[in-house]
């Protein structure tokens, strides 16, 4: 691809991107209601979480099922902040992304050494540890968790009660923003970094691209996000414990979007929550009410089927389509 | 705390770490010989405590009588969820890796969403067992008699499948196709054939793990879940693919398990597994007895 149709390319991204963020801004004037409302959000958020799962796990090519760590990290910081000192949530928020970003790091000194399964075991294994950590630790409320004290619906409070609008621009401009961070990527040094650690490790090495290096930003990058992800996440459901923001759970949730919609892609991770949340979600409430499992049946075969149909995503549909044509 | 409580707590680790090895080999077998991880690995110890519940409840068999029953049960659905699924997903030409994890992870999904429509979500237990509320006195340590019985059967079972591997053609098939499963074409074997009794062994070994532990655990659709990431660390801490890493690794995990709840308090037990995990791979990134 020569360099003009390449800058067209992305030019095209861009402008596809605006457009569809313009669209998704202008749904809540068609949306009423709270539950549709409601998945629209949890569908953005889990957008802007596996998109940033996408950095480290996608282009980087390190799979980690750990970000739950990251996400609860966040969750915690913020709303443990708020409340034992008042610190407002949008501090909470930028320190919850640096303590995560932090740990990440000290974690992928230890772990990137770690090929393969050792390195995805590894990743669930920290994340366990700090579910359980949590679990215990009786000032961070332990397994009984913390309820967020509601005060008033107030942006500088970032709490809103009664109307979740707010919530719903706040999750799109976080989907937007990751995504817009990920197109950045794409045509940078990191990312021609991130590609070639995910491709050959060794031929990069060989190449002068700092591999380890490589490794520890994404993962800072990727943590840092997730956070924030995990940060709007508490003030949006006003409750958290253990269980609710650091189960397994969460990092399969934030890996499975880019893994439907495509991998290392940049949209993939929006195609992904796009068709995979509303169906969870729909499943849940159709199916789920019984306690029968037949949602859980459901969403099992659905993820099968499209990891056994589409291996590359379902974005493979798109390039695939692109390349006969051309 | 007495030597005497020292002693009995370890020689307890090292009974469950033999069951964690059992539970975790058929793990190890699958994965050396394909590269592929069963993420639906817990649901299928899940699913052999049921077949072992459903064989007490309506037959009225011990699961010490059952166990055969059981393993032969999970030998032929491991074959059959390797025809039926893992054969599609190894053809995938991308992301190899995720695909497997993802479609075995999916089967874990529809197993437990099965496991509670058809089981439901409630405990349940097998009330009496020949060996259940007995404890054998050896030199002064108390043993319960279904864990002890748990270990021999697990010793027993790695002795025939060291026997198995090293001394059979079938064996040998399996130490050839894991080689090169191109190559073993070339010599008539059949790789899907070896592939799949790979599948069913290990699945039968799974399932031998699971008659023993439905005589002493709770059986519940999501049961699998807490022993599926132990099972994973032990594979992982005795090596990715080494059978005999599995059983020295589940040993560890055990051993490891009983000394961390002397020292922290019970429900961090877990938490000295993982501790000990990130060391061993921080030394050793392929594990205790990796090699590959």
């Amino acid at each position: 691809m020569s360099t003009n149709a390449f800058t067209a390319r992305r030019k095209r991204q861009l402008a596809i991107g605006l457009v569809i963020l313009v669209l998704v801004a202008c749904l809540p004037l068609g949306i009423t209601d709270v539950y549709t409302l409601n998945i629209l959000i949890l569908t953005l958020m889990y957008a802007g979480l596996s998109q940033s799962w996408n950095i480290l796990g996608g282009y980087c090519g390190q799979l980690s099922l750990g970000h739950a760590l990251y996400f609860g990290l966040g969750a915690y910081t913020s709303t443990l902040l708020y409340t034992k000192a008042g610190v407002l949530p949008w501090f909470g928020m930028i320190a919850g992304g640096i303590i995560a970003g932090i740990i990440a790091l000290i974690i992928g000194r230890a772990c990137f050494k770690l090929a393969g399964h050792y390195y995805v075991i590894a990743t669930i294994v920290v994340a366990e540890t700090g579910l359980l950590l949590f679990h215990n630790w009786t000032w961070a409320g332990a397994a009984t968790g913390i309820e967020l004290p509601i005060r008033q619906d107030s942006w500088l409070y970032f709490q809103f009660a009664r109307n979740k609008l707010p919530y719903f621009y706040f999750v799109l401009v976080f989907a937007a923003l990751t995504w817009l961070i990920t197109w950045k990527i794409e045509n940078s040094k990191w990312g021609y970094w991130w590609r070639a650690v995910k491709d050959n490790p060794e031929a990069a090495e060989s190449l002068g691209v700092q591999v380890f290096n490589s490794k520890m930003a994404a993962a800072a990058l990727s943590a840092f996000l997730t956070a924030i992800g995990g940060a709007f996440y508490a003030q949006f459901v006003a409750y958290i414990d253990p269980e609710s923001v650091m189960i397994f759970q969460f990092s399969l949730l934030m890996a499975l979007p880019a893994v439907l919609g495509g991998i290392g892609t940049l949209w993939g991770p929006v195609l992904g929550a796009a068709i995979l949340i509303p169906l969870t979600e729909l499943t849940r409430t159709f199916m789920g009410g019984s306690g029968k499992g037949i949602d859980l049946i459901v969403y099992g075969c659905l993820i099968m089927a499209i990891a056994l149909a589409r291996p590359d995503g379902l974005m493979g549909l798109f390039t695939r389509r692109k390349r006969s044509a051309a | 705390m007495t030597a005497a409580i020292i002693i009995q707590s370890l020689a307890s680790g090292l009974l469950m770490g033999l069951l964690y090895g059992l539970i975790a080999v058929g793990l190890a077998l699958i994965f050396g010989l394909m590269d592929v991880t069963n993420f639906a690995h817990g649901e299928f110890l899940m699913f052999a405590m049921y077949v072992t519940f459903f064989c007490f409840t309506f037959f009225a068999l011990d699961p010490l009588l059952s166990a055969p029953i059981t393993a032969a049960v999970l030998f032929a659905f491991g074959a059959m969820v390797y025809m039926l699924i893992v054969r599609f997903a190894m053809r995938a030409k991308t992301n190899v890796g995720m695909v497997q994890i993802f479609a075995t992870f999916g089967l874990a999904i529809v197993m437990r969403g099965l496991a509670q429509l058809l089981f439901t979500p409630d405990y349940r237990s097998i009330p009496t067992t020949w060996l259940g509320g007995k404890t054998v006195e050896i030199a002064g340590i108390y043993l319960p008699a279904p864990q002890l019985a748990g270990g021999a059967v697990s010793i027993l079972a790695f002795g025939l499948l060291w026997v198995l591997i090293k001394r059979t053609d079938f064996g040998k098939a399996l130490e050839a196709t894991r080689e090169d499963a191109g190559a073993v074409a070339l010599v008539g074997i059949d790789r899907n054939k070896v592939f799949a009794l790979g599948w069913g062994l290990g699945s039968a070994l799974v399932g031998l793990a699971g008659a023993i532990m439905a005589s002493f655990f709770y059986i519940y659709p999501d049961v699998g879940a807490s022993f599926a990431l132990i099972a994973y660390v032990t594979v992982a801490l005795g090596g990715f693919g080494s059978v005999f890493g599995a059983f020295a690794g589940g040993i560890v995990v055990g051993l490891v398990e009983a000394t961390t709840a002397m020292i922290l308090p019970p429900s961090l037990k877990a938490v000295g597994i993982y501790a000990v995990y990130l060391l061993v791979v921080f030394f050793r990134p392929r594990g205790l007895f990796g090699s590959i």
